[in-house]
């Protein structure tokens, strides 16, 4: 059987068969699971450590500095070192903590973003869950995450922790709303939720460009959502560290601070993921209407490597962001979701309705 | 077999954790183990293939609930405080009550004979629960739809009101 790059259905139909010729229904299925277990386990270990270093490199440029640059060629391997060291450090457990309650938080937000990469399209065929609801199960599933950060706050029986954690919440549930809402918008003109479907549905053209105006207003109301949905700056004032030392994270040591390190760094890469898939048309190629030869040139480059170039491009956004703006106070957070992106949204999707109704998309 | 497997270790995990939701006295674990057996009643719409109504589940339960119950724990509880004990007599009265609650329970259940049903099939897409939801034909949920909005509107107005500042 013949394998392409540019459609991985018939590598997993291939790994389907020849699993299920030597092996019972029951067994095919739990080998998959390990097999997708893993392949995500994997791929959240490497683009977590990797997102880490593109974070300190892209950090040190803004600032006319080198960033790491001692461990490895232009310091590649300082975060896996950084990471063997965090695996190496004593597990501290505050005396008063709620132990049960302390151990049990950073798995349930790591646990969280495995489950949301689950459903992101990578490429044709490269999809471990193709659900009839998938960004209705990216928002559902990222709203139980916060429940996480909320126990490690208050099991961990510090003040600071506490309070970034009150702030955190307040935060995430505000911004949710956003994030669902600008969403909605491009779903109502893809007509559908399953995540391949809106993918499919921007072979004419990104949503981006097709939904003009209204989806232009979504996808920069998306992207600031997402950064605060992600805690990161400049709506980082959950762990801002001159006031809360490290705000919910405070009492966590080695690799149960680097759950939280590392879901934070994943958690970016859903968001851009996200963006990617629903704004920015996905894994499907960069096309102009008549341009016949630079359109064909534009299809030999493999879906894979369109879908990271957009998701790198968004987190490349976001960390521009992180490194450029000065921190929000949390009323000045609460106040630009409630009094700004909310009503900005709401009007959005009346405009983007009216749109798809008189038929004015391209 | 697959699905039976699956079936059991749900339904274990929600008897497991509701018995711990109402047996532990610490009131912070208490609302956690009410998480998972949220998300086991979840996991048991996946596995009946109705994945708009796990979604729901997920949101309105496990995302908003639960986290509205754990923000009122945050902000009004300490970590040190412990439910406590009952008395004998209260102790004694609230088992009668439980065995009598679960006799009329297991009564029922056992005297129903639960028939297959033999009409076919709902699709349970996204797309057929939309139309659903918005027709006003036969089967249509139009009118309660719009109902809960507008009873949802007016509590969202009443608590803007209720939180509001007063003007000085």
């Amino acid at each position: 059987m013949a394998f392409s790059i540019y459609d991985f259905s018939s590598f997993t139909q291939s790994i389907h068969e020849g699993l299920s010729n030597r092996l019972s229904p029951a067994g095919t299925l739990a080998v998959e699971w390990v097999i997708v277990g893993i392949v995500i386990l994997l791929f959240v270990a490497v683009f977590g450590l990797f997102l880490v270093y593109a974070e300190r490199k892209v950090c040190a440029f803004f600032q006319q500095r080198l960033g790491p640059m001692r461990v490895g060629p232009w310091g590649l391997v300082q975060t896996i070192a950084d990471f063997i060291k965090l695996l190496m450090k004593e597990l501290i457990q505050p005396a008063r903590a709620d132990k049960f309650l302390y151990n049990l938080a950073p798995f349930i937000v790591i646990i969280v973003t495995f489950l949301a990469i689950s459903v992101i399209p990578f490429a044709k065929g490269l999809q471990a869950f193709d659900f009839d609801i998938g960004v209705f199960f990216v928002t559902s599933i990222t709203a139980v995450g916060v429940i996480g950060i909320l126990l490690a706050g208050w099991s961990s029986n510090n003040k600071y922790s506490l309070i970034g954690a009150m702030r955190s919440g307040a935060q995430i549930i505000s911004y949710e709303l956003s994030v669902g809402l600008s969403l909605i918008t491009i779903v109502i003109l893809a007509g559908t939720l399953q995540l391949s479907g809106i993918v499919e549905a921007q072979r004419a053209g990104w949503f981006i460009y097709r939904g003009h105006i209204p989806a232009i207003i979504a996808f920069f109301v998306f992207v600031i959502a997402g950064t605060a949905e992600t805690n990161r700056g400049p709506f980082d004032l959950a762990e801002a560290e001159s006031e809360l030392t490290a705000g919910f994270h405070t009492e966590y040591s080695g690799i149960k601070f680097a759950f939280f390190f590392l879901a934070e760094y994943v958690n970016l890469f859903i968001v851009s993921a996200m963006a990617t898939t629903v704004f920015l048309g996905g894994w499907m190629p960069l096309h102009f209407g008549n341009l016949e030869e630079f359109n064909h040139v534009m299809d030999l480059i493999p879906p894979v490597f369109w879908f990271f170039i957009k998701v790198f491009f968004v987190i490349f956004l976001i960390m521009w962001f992180k490194w450029t703006f000065p921190r929000l106070r949390i009323d000045q957070i609460l106040t630009l979701e409630w009094k700004f992106l909310l009503p900005i949204n709401l009007f959005n999707i009346i405009l983007m309705t009216v749109i798809v109704l008189m038929g004015w998309h391209f | 077999m697959n699905n039976m497997v699956m079936f059991i270790i749900l339904s274990g995990l929600i008897l497991v954790f509701s018995l711990m939701t109402v047996l532990t006295r610490r009131i912070l674990r208490s609302a956690v183990f009410l998480l998972f057996v949220l998300l086991a009643t979840a996991g048991l719409y996946f596995m009946l293939d109705y994945m708009f109504l796990a979604a729901v589940q997920l949101t309105v339960y496990a995302g908003g609930i639960v986290v509205l119950i754990i923000f009122s724990i945050l902000l009004t509880s300490h970590i040190s405080e412990r439910a406590a004990m009952a008395g004998r007599w209260r102790m004694i009265a609230s088992a009668l009550v439980v065995i009598l609650g679960a006799g009329v329970t297991l009564y029922t259940i056992y005297s129903y004979a639960f028939k297959p049903s033999a009409e076919t099939a709902v699709p349970s897409t996204m797309k057929s629960i939309g139309n659903q939801l918005i027709n006003y034909g036969d089967n249509g949920y139009a009118l309660p739809f719009e109902v809960i909005s507008v009873l949802l509107l007016a509590v969202m107005i009443g608590a803007i009101i209720v939180a509001k500042k007063e003007v000085k």
